[in-house]
């Protein structure tokens, strides 16, 4: 979709193509760098990103302070890479959430058939016209805004999309003769599941992680920009435009670092993801 | 007609199902609506419990909820003693809903053009400028482009007031914040969906015959592209209600986004059950209402259900 890429050959494999993707391979090698600087942070971060210095607040990017500093002079580029490792970490493991049970509830789907199947497929369908983000704002109050909950509330409403497509390639597989073949030889219905569906599902479902990660990392900003999610000492990066938002007219910059940051995020993100699925996914590759 | 009734019939339990869960939620919310900085008085505070009817097991609550609002009662406001919750968000849901209606008008203004415009020259700079745009779109949230725009316009430019409500003017900063973000979506939906379309057998036969190109585009192929362009007006919706919590705290506008908000804060048992009904069924009312355009642009989804 971005980079012009030669007609891929038949015999060429998926890493191929997906190595010629420029903008998709640029993206992966920003998001490894992103990350090993936020989560080495506690070690690399020019300042502890609690340090408080009232005598240096609100100053604007210095050769001291890179990033300059926010209203209670703590150092906006230790707490920019703080930030990150939350949010990042919201990213992964909401997605692994999601991930785990859109996976479960799309193969069992498939696999019980019939109406059930239609009904458990009717019930996403209708979950996901609701107003999602209420529910999670009203989870992380209820339950307390810790992580874990964070983690769990964001994941939890997440799923739907994955749970659709996870059904719709297992009930491909399910009609197959390799599958018919295992079920003649007599394997269990777990052994079919772990040794023939998840290897088949394995890049239908890089992909789909790939892209849930971006948004539920902007469903966390969300929350935290509504002052409703992560919370002080603790940031994030939602957290974090929302408090230069507050002060933009005076400190630009608390606004400007985390808004381009988390932005190339989620741009670098739906790059790669879009570069998986072209070069993985032999159905979605046509123009 | 018969398949809209069943639609509508559907709705009921899901929305059933809504409230209680947000029942539940709303009265787990740790910290209760009468806890202030200096007690009441014990003898007061169930007094003010007995009148709302706090002090009853949550079942009988919900139950007596369920039915005071089949008949289109939400129960009274704790935190605007006097009001009902049906007044309270009575004075802010048309403040929402015209700004929720001009973001979509200028999401679809601005998104299917674009997407038209970009498939009608593909990889040339009318493709890929725009097509950039909306990547940069997707992925800078409202409450980075808000700012931004209010940065740029108000406080550098000064024409624009940052934040505020009451005349059209101030209209202009978050309908297009929301608005924009809403049409880089559409827009790359429009783009793709006219690319498959127009490689289909029956506008290669349309042109063969001989009718006029410009005809074709917007006849024959924009008819059948713009099917999940309609689809994904429905989740477009939803981003657009969880965009406005944010827009309307940001830009200081009266609407329900900021009602639902300072009522979780405020733990207003009653008005954060009544805004979110009243989104959900505005929400299932926007999926059903584009359901229904798509079979009439569509006969085969007609008869197909």
């Amino acid at each position: 979709m971005s980079a012009p890429v030669a007609e891929p050959l038949a015999s060429e494999s998926g890493w191929h193509r997906f190595v010629r993707d420029r903008a998709a391979v640029w993206s992966g090698w920003f998001l490894v760098a992103i990350a090993a600087v936020c989560f080495l942070s506690p070690w690399i971060a020019p300042y502890p990103f609690m340090a408080q210095d009232l005598a240096h607040s609100a100053m604007a990017p210095s050769a001291a302070h890179w990033l300059g500093t926010d209203l209670l002079g703590r150092d906006v580029l230790s707490r920019l890479l703080q930030g990150g490792m939350i949010s990042l970490f919201v990213g992964l493991i909401a997605t692994s959430v999601a991930l785990a049970v859109g996976i479960c509830y799309g193969v069992l789907a498939a696999e019980v058939g019939g109406r059930a199947e239609d009904a458990m497929m009717r019930f996403v369908d209708i979950v996901s016209t609701l107003p999602l983000t209420l529910i999670v704002i009203l989870c992380t109050v209820v339950f307390g805004q810790n992580m874990p909950m964070i983690f769990l509330a964001v994941g939890g409403v997440s799923w739907l999309t994955m749970a659709r497509i996870i059904r719709n390639q297992t009930r491909e597989m399910k009609g197959s003769q390799f599958v018919q073949a295992a079920e003649s030889l007599g394997q269990s219905r777990w052994g079919i599941f772990r040794r023939h569906y998840l290897p088949n599902l394995a890049g239908t479902i890089a992909v789909c992680a790939t892209l849930t990660v971006p948004g539920v990392m902007l469903l966390e900003a969300f929350v935290s920009f509504l002052g409703l999610g992560v919370k002080a000492p603790m940031t994030s990066w939602g957290l974090m435009i929302k408090e230069g938002a507050d002060i933009m007219e005076e400190c630009p910059w608390l606004l400007i670092s985390p808004s381009v940051v988390f932005a190339l995020t989620l741009l670098s993100l739906n790059f790669l993801g879009d570069g998986l699925r072209d070069a993985f996914d032999p159905r979605s590759s046509r123009k | 007609m018969a398949y809209v009734l069943r639609r509508l019939l559907e709705m009921v339990p899901v929305l059933l199902v809504v409230v209680a869960a947000t029942f539940f939620l709303a009265h787990a919310v740790p910290g209760g609506p009468f806890d202030k900085e200096r007690p009441l008085p014990a003898e007061v505070k169930a007094r003010l419990e007995q009148y709302y009817g706090l002090d009853r097991p949550l079942p009988v609550q919900l139950g007596n909820y369920v039915v005071r609002l089949a008949q289109g009662d939400l129960g009274p406001s704790i935190k605007y003693p006097g009001w009902s919750v049906r007044e309270v968000i009575g004075s802010r849901i048309g403040v929402s809903f015209s700004l929720g209606f001009v973001a979509l008008l200028i999401a679809v203004l601005v998104g299917v053009p674009v997407g038209v415009l970009a498939a009608s020259r593909p990889n040339s700079w009318l493709d890929r400028v725009p097509m950039g745009f909306t990547l940069v779109g997707i992925c800078v949230p409202s409450f980075v482009l808000g700012p931004v725009l209010a940065l740029v316009f108000s406080l550098g430019l000064g024409w624009l007031p940052p934040c505020g409500w009451g005349s059209p003017i101030h209209y202009v900063l978050p309908a297009c914040t929301l608005g924009l973000i809403t049409a880089a979506p559409l827009a790359r939906l429009t783009r793709g969906s006219l690319m498959e379309v127009r490689s289909l057998d029956y506008v290669r036969t349309a042109r063969a015959k001989g009718v006029p190109p410009l005809r074709v585009w917007f006849v024959h192929a924009l008819r059948n592209a713009l099917l999940p362009v309609v689809t994904y007006l429905g989740p477009a919706a939803a981003g657009l209600v969880s965009g406005s919590f944010v827009i309307e705290s940001l830009f200081d506008v009266p609407g329900m986004g900021r009602l639902f908000v300072t009522a979780i804060i405020n733990r207003d048992v009653m008005l954060i059950l009544g805004t979110t009904i009243v989104y959900a069924a505005a929400l299932l009312f926007l999926n059903l209402a584009a359901d229904l355009a798509n079979a009439a642009l569509n006969p085969k989804v007609a008869r197909g259900r």
